[in-house]
């Protein structure tokens, strides 16, 4: 594998798991619980999609001046290169915010590793995505704790959405030679190196949340190497590329 | 005859920002640089959020100001290092965001006062408000709600 394939590699992962979740949140859009979560929801995604256009945008060039639109647009399930977290369908109001503090606590610390990167395009997406991904993390840490520490409903489900969601954790920190030649070059961190760091900060908000984490380490796997994404994913693209598909070249 | 790039920033400094009027888009700290290679005028903007849609209509904008002032061969260029902070808000940037009722960003996370009232007594509504710079936060002695301009 030469560094310019595995760089790809590794920013469709990025790229791939902000536009995938971004597309998740904005399904919210019009239909959350109260206004502020609507507006919050929808901020979140726009983030997240612009965090995308600056990843893709990135792995374009590299590609063979594609431009992030082609990329978001024009490839089938197989060729994302997400962790499945995010392609698993919203669920209710508090699976959504349990999904994005799993998410967001990764992602600001793997967003702190890479503003070190060696690669200064890297440094400079993850300088950049690292301040709203902070706002991110406040906002869906704060909401696991209102609704997990919360009614006897609320409690129940979110340890429901915890034990629903655990099982796709473990992906994050999973490591192939894309990643080893990463490592190698300084781009990117090692994934297993950031568990001790996470397993820390999810554990503190958990237990004030009063929820408990599941004891099994079994892990999906699947979706960052493309192996195998659910059957979600598919059904997620249909909606998000009709449009480009129904209509080839179609802009406004 | 080129116009000065003094000049320049002056004319740029009367493009109102799209989503907050009463600042311009140099109070916002978003042009981060003005200089002529060759005849072309090369302008270069940073986004303040990396999905804000404002962005796009403020190259826009900036286009057609400087257009109007007979700039015809110009580039604009938008760099995202370093990230935009809300640092680089002007002096009179802030003033104005608060005469509008938009709290001005403060080091500590949180408004200093409530725009409208003056009192100290806020609190926070939610991390997000009607722009992806905003905050939502509310006051206990008028109890209006406001805007916060969060600092990043």
């Amino acid at each position: 594998m030469t560094r310019d394939e595995a760089i790809l590699q590794f920013l469709l992962r990025m790229g791939d798991n902000t536009l995938i979740l971004g597309h998740r949140v904005s399904e919210w859009c019009g239909h959350a619980p109260v206004l502020e979560e609507d507006i919050a929801l929808a901020n979140t995604a726009l983030d997240l999609i612009g965090q995308t256009q600056m990843w893709l945008g990135l792995a374009g060039d590299i590609d063979g001046g594609k431009s992030a639109d082609d990329l978001a647009f024009l490839r089938d399930a197989w060729d994302f290169r997400n962790v499945l977290l995010v392609e698993v369908p919203n669920g209710d109001f508090g699976r959504t915010l349990m999904r994005q503090f799993l998410f967001d606590a990764w992602h600001s610390i793997m967003l702190g590793r890479l503003m070190k990167s060696s690669d200064e395009r890297v440094a400079a997406i993850a300088a950049k995505a690292s301040k709203e991904v902070t706002y991110h993390l406040e906002r869906s840490g704060d909401t696991v704790v209102g609704l997990g520490d919360g009614t006897e409903e609320s409690h129940a489900r979110m340890q429901e959405a915890l034990d629903y969601l655990w099982p796709y954790v473990g992906e994050m920190f999973a490591s192939d030679d894309v990643d080893a030649e990463m490592v190698a070059a300084g781009i990117t961190p090692n994934p297993a190196s950031l568990r001790a760091e996470y397993d820390a900060l999810i554990m503190r908000v958990l237990s004030e949340a009063t929820l408990t984490i599941p004891e099994s380490r079994f892990a999906h796997k699947g979706g960052r190497d493309g192996r195998m994404h659910t059957e979600h994913l598919g059904h997620l693209l249909t909606q998000m590329q009709w449009l480009q598909r129904a209509y080839p070249g179609a802009s406004w | 005859m080129r116009a000065s790039t003094d000049q320049v920033w002056e004319w740029l400094d009367a493009v109102p920002d799209p989503e907050i009027p009463v600042i311009s888009v140099v109070d916002l700290g978003i042009v981060r640089d003005v200089q002529w290679d060759d005849d072309t005028l090369l302008v270069t903007v940073t986004p303040t959020y990396s999905g804000c849609p404002a962005t796009s209509v403020i190259s826009m904008d900036i286009e057609t100001a400087l257009r109007d002032h007979g700039i015809d061969d110009l580039r604009i260029e938008t760099s995202i290092a370093p990230a935009w902070t809300t640092d680089w808000l002007s002096d009179k940037g802030r003033a104005r965001l608060e005469e509008y009722g938009i709290a001005p960003p403060q080091p500590a996370g949180g408004p200093e006062r409530c725009p409208l009232c003056g009192s100290k007594a806020v609190e926070k509504v939610s991390q997000f408000g009607s722009t992806p710079c905003k905050a939502h936060w509310r006051c206990t002695d008028c109890l209006e709600p406001f805007d916060y301009f969060k600092c990043i």
